[in-house]
């Protein structure tokens, strides 16, 4: 079998010994680039193995090569959100270089730093900002040598479009010259100067994005799209319910298809076969039993094991004068708010390339940590960890941990039992069923307002599936059934912040009841956490508002000091020309059209970000239409302009799917969301017209925007329906059965008062 | 193993498969090498592996070898490259609309036969031609905006590709 060029036609071996050396993910910027282009540059990456992977060093992060292009290892990784254009553009203002001449390696374990999981919105702020440093210490460097060179003071010196010159003019010795193929030994200075703001000309444009030519022509290689040569294909078959135990296999039922074998370790069963199409259809055929198991909770048992435990530990996150004396004085408020079971839901299905032989591993894998996830195949295949080198290739994005960890552990396992390199892709139902879910939350809220209408008690009470301490990774599915030792826990991110109120309140508390388990194998998603706390949060506040018959605006803006807050929500609502009145707002029958919004300072100490929305509910089917979606954020130094935007408008819209549809559905044994009909996600028509507007503070250090901007949108839209009709959602997701119900049960109540 | 003669971006390519049933998607992907339609769903659901047999947007997954004959296959690797871009391409470069761009392929398959056929075609009817295509970017707006522009960019010589699609389909 020969490896399958892009574009057409089979490589030469010899062609593709010298165009696959790696395969590290390595982008030319400001070029369009064809595959095999790709894959040569590829070969060139690979030049620089044995490098120095050490962060603290510069070499660790930059090599500047002899013709004065600049390559840029980034521990980082592009998962679609940009940052393949936004870091380079951050190292090349500080390195003073045209970003078109700098490439960059990303998420190789043989080549790019260890920068930590591509993870809470952290790439830029975080990645971007170390790599900053670099190359403000590399650029000193630079100037060092050639005042040397040139016989001048440094202070007389510039680094600009490659070269150092003189800033009184005159001739500048380029890069290359000055450091080409040697190395800078320099540890990275914190205190090498960054430069000026005000003086940028590369960071905060919006230079395009150096991979949507190639992804929209078909060009891109992604990790789907990825061969090497004798590779099988495998498919793994999961058991019919979760933590089953194989009890047979029939191997006799796949005879004939193709060259297709099983592989059966323990209980983990998978198929190898030469052609994908062999392997697929003996996945399909081949006859196996499994126990029958019962352990779930249900997704309909799930607020009730919630309350019921068992639970790890109580924790206080806030505690602020006596809320709950204050509570006990005053009228109170309560409400309980429910975020259930979601998917990552990406659209390709997990999938991996690994080749475990003559004692090593190779393995390509869309991992939004390829270095977490060495250690991790070193450890499960009882490998040393510096003989495993970890790829990073695209995937389809994945929003928190999905399936590509668990794909890379089938294919390092099958591989190592053929003895060939293996590429594994889950088909749709393995993803939708077995990826680690975003796990469910359950928020008990009690308030009570001063007699001027200001908050003056809060309590906010979480229930929380806690991730267990340290836990390296969330165990993965392939060696669990094989029965290789691995730490057993759950891992979920950081899902307690941003449960107390943004806003003034003499007396708060927030507790969390920390859950030992997770109702299904959990991971962090998008924003984890906080999409639900703040849900629960800024509903509360509007359901206060209302108590107060406050516009909810005002009611926020009288409780909110800090300036950068002030100014995100204020010009949210004037996005959709917000006229102040109290909620709900006077509607007839038939279809009902309200607004509401929500604020966030994400993480308390991160991006500034509030959501506004309009929208039409119809009484009778229970639909809910978001007409107009405005938002207004604020993360600092803006690095790519467009790549924000892009990244504010991913926020919404998938978090409006979030809202509105999503919830993973089981029952005792198994996952019956299998599918996009059985867990639908938004479409076309149902995406309404967005207004964005982006604050950039350049003097301010540059925050994430892969996160923030998803977490008011549950909010915005409970609080703009509640306006519409008087009926207040707290279950997500928003489905038309449950705005129906909560129509009915809103009519009785209010028969029942009258 | 079967041969079939296959008709892909204007080229007549043959291929051995082990089923006749095998979807075209993966004898695009590893017969021919032509990556760019995607494995999604396998269920028609998603849109991901959307390529044109005589110039109708369809679904790869369900479409078995057998049954393509004679009928003009175009893969979006055959609609354009990067340094020759379909207009549709084109502005989906110059509205960056992908993110990660594992659906986009559908999308551009999808936007190209809306617009060959309707090439006045409004944002409702762009909606409606998408509607079975998912993204989980949330990269919708964007797709949106690069067909209307690719629409106004393209103009009257889309109806002049449109009928000469016709002519060649005769």
């Amino acid at each position: 079998m020969s490896a399958v060029a892009k574009g057409g036609g089979a490589l030469s071996r010899r062609e593709f010994l010298k165009a696959s050396g790696a395969a590290a993910g390595v982008m030319v910027i400001g070029a369009a680039i064809s595959s095999r282009a790709l894959a040569q540059q590829r070969s060139g990456a690979d030049a620089a193995l044995g490098k120095t992977l050490d962060a603290n060093e510069v070499d660790g992060f930059f090599a500047v090569h002899a013709d004065g292009s600049v390559t840029l290892f980034s521990g980082k990784v592009d998962l679609g959100t940009g940052l393949r254009i936004a870091i380079p553009q951050m190292a090349a203002e500080e390195l003073g270089i045209d970003v078109a001449r700098i490439r960059i390696v990303e998420g190789d374990t043989g080549l790019t730093p260890d920068q930590g999981a591509t993870a809470g919105s952290t790439g830029i702020m975080r990645g971007g900002v170390q790599i900053r440093q670099a190359a403000a210490t590399a650029r000193e460097a630079l100037i060092g040598i050639a005042a040397q060179r040139l016989g001048r003071p440094a202070a007389e010196l510039e680094a600009v479009n490659g070269e150092v010159r003189p800033k009184a003019g005159g001739a500048g010795v380029g890069f290359g010259k000055l450091i080409g193929d040697k190395r800078f030994g320099l540890k990275l200075d914190a205190k090498a100067p960054l430069r000026d703001p005000s003086g940028y000309t590369v960071v905060g444009k919006p230079i395009q994005r150096p991979d949507v030519a190639a992804k929209v022509t078909g060009q891109h290689v992604y990790m789907q799209d990825f061969s090497v040569p004798g590779m099988l294909h495998g498919r793994v078959i999961r058991p019919s319910s979760v933590g089953a135990k194989l009890v047979s296999v029939d191997e006799a039922s796949i005879r004939g298809i193709g060259n297709a074998r099983v592989v059966r370790i323990n209980d983990f069963v998978g198929v190898v076969a030469d052609d994908e199409w062999d392997a697929i259809r003996a996945a399909r055929a081949l006859k196996t039993t499994w126990t029958k198991e019962e352990n779930l909770v249900g997704d309909e048992g799930v607020r009730e094991w919630m309350r019921r435990g068992p639970f790890e530990a109580d924790e206080t996150l806030m505690k602020r004068g006596d809320a709950r004396a204050a509570l006990a004085a005053g009228k109170r408020l309560k409400a309980t708010y429910y975020w259930p079971v979601q998917s990552h839901a990406s659209m390709g299905p997990s999938c991996a390339v690994a080749d475990l032989r003559d004692g090593k591993a190779m393995v390509w894998s869309a991992s939004q940590a390829t270095h977490r996830l060495r250690g991790i195949v070193a450890r499960l295949m009882q490998l040393p960890t510096d003989v495993v080198r970890v790829v990073y290739l695209d995937g389809a994005g994945c929003y928190g941990m999905n399936g590509h960890d668990d794909a890379a552990a089938d294919a390092a396992l099958l591989s190592r039992a053929t003895g060939r390199p293996v590429r594994v892709q889950w088909m749709r139902e393995d993803e939708h069923a077995w990826d680690p879910k975003g796990p469910p939350q359950l928020l008990d809220m009690e308030g009570a307002l001063t007699a001027d209408g200001r908050i003056w008690a809060w309590k906010t009470e979480m229930f929380l599936p806690r991730a267990t301490a340290s836990l390296p990774n969330v165990p993965l599915l392939g060696p669990a059934a094989a029965g290789i030792a691995q730490p057993m826990g759950i891992s979920t991110g950081l899902i307690s912040q941003n449960g107390n109120p943004p806003y003034a309140a003499q007396n708060v508390e927030v507790i969390v009841h920390w859950l030992k388990d997770a109702p299904l194998r959990p991971s962090n998603i998008r924003a984890p956490g906080k999409v639900a706390n703040c849900f629960a949060v800024e509903s509360f506040t509007d359901e206060l508002a209302a108590a107060a018959g406050r516009d909810p605006v005002e009611f926020r803006l009288q409780g909110l000091s800090d300036a950068r807050g002030i100014e995100v929500l204020k010009r949210s609502v004037a996005l959709l020309g917000w006229q102040p009145r109290p909620s709900p707002a006077a509607n007839g029958k038939g279809v009902a059209t309200g607004r509401g919004m929500a604020y966030m300072h994400y993480k308390n100490n991160e991006t500034y970000v509030a959501v506004a929305m309009e929208v039409e509910v119809d009484r009778g089917s229970g639909t809910i239409r978001v007409k107009r979606l405005a938002c207004a954020h604020d993360c600092g130094l803006v690095i790519n302009a467009d790549a924000v935007r892009a990244q504010i408008e991913g926020n919404l819209l998938q978090t409006l799917s979030r809202t509105l549809h999503e919830e993973t559905k089981f029952d005792r044994s198994a996952v019956s969301s299998r599918d996009w009909s059985s867990y639908p996600i938004l479409t076309f028509p149902e995406v309404p017209e967005m207004l964005i507007d982006v604050v950039d503070r350049p003097k301010e250090p540059p925050l994430g925007a892969g996160e923030a901007a998803a977490t008011p949108v549950p909010a915005a839209l409970a609080n703009a329906v509640f306006d519409a009709c008087g009926v207040r959602l707290r279950t997500a997701p928003f489905t038309r059965e449950r705005v129906k119900a909560a129509m009915v049960a809103m009519a009785t109540e209010n028969k029942r008062k009258a | 193993m079967p041969t079939y003669r296959l008709s892909i971006n204007g080229e007549i390519r043959s291929v051995a498969v082990s089923d006749p049933k095998q979807p075209l998607l993966y004898v695009l992907r590893n017969s021919l090498g032509l990556t760019g339609a995607k494995y999604g769903c396998g269920l028609g659901q998603c849109g991901a592996c959307t390529v044109h047999i005589g110039g109708k947007a369809v679904r790869s997954c369900l479409v078995p070898v057998s049954s393509v004959g004679a009928k003009r296959v175009t893969t979006i690797e055959g609609l354009g490259t990067p340094a020759a871009p379909h207009p549709v391409q084109a502005a989906f470069i110059a509205e960056q609309a992908a993110q990660c761009g594992y659906c986009v392929n559908g999308m551009v398959m999808t936007s190209a036969a809306l617009l060959a056929q309707k090439p006045r075609a409004t944002l409702g009817e762009c909606k409606a031609a998408l509607a079975g295509n998912l993204c989980r970017c949330g990269t919708q707006h964007r797709i949106e905006r690069a067909v209307m522009r690719a629409r106004d960019a393209i103009g009257k010589p889309v109806e002049k590709r449109a009928a000469e699609d016709a002519g060649s389909k005769a």
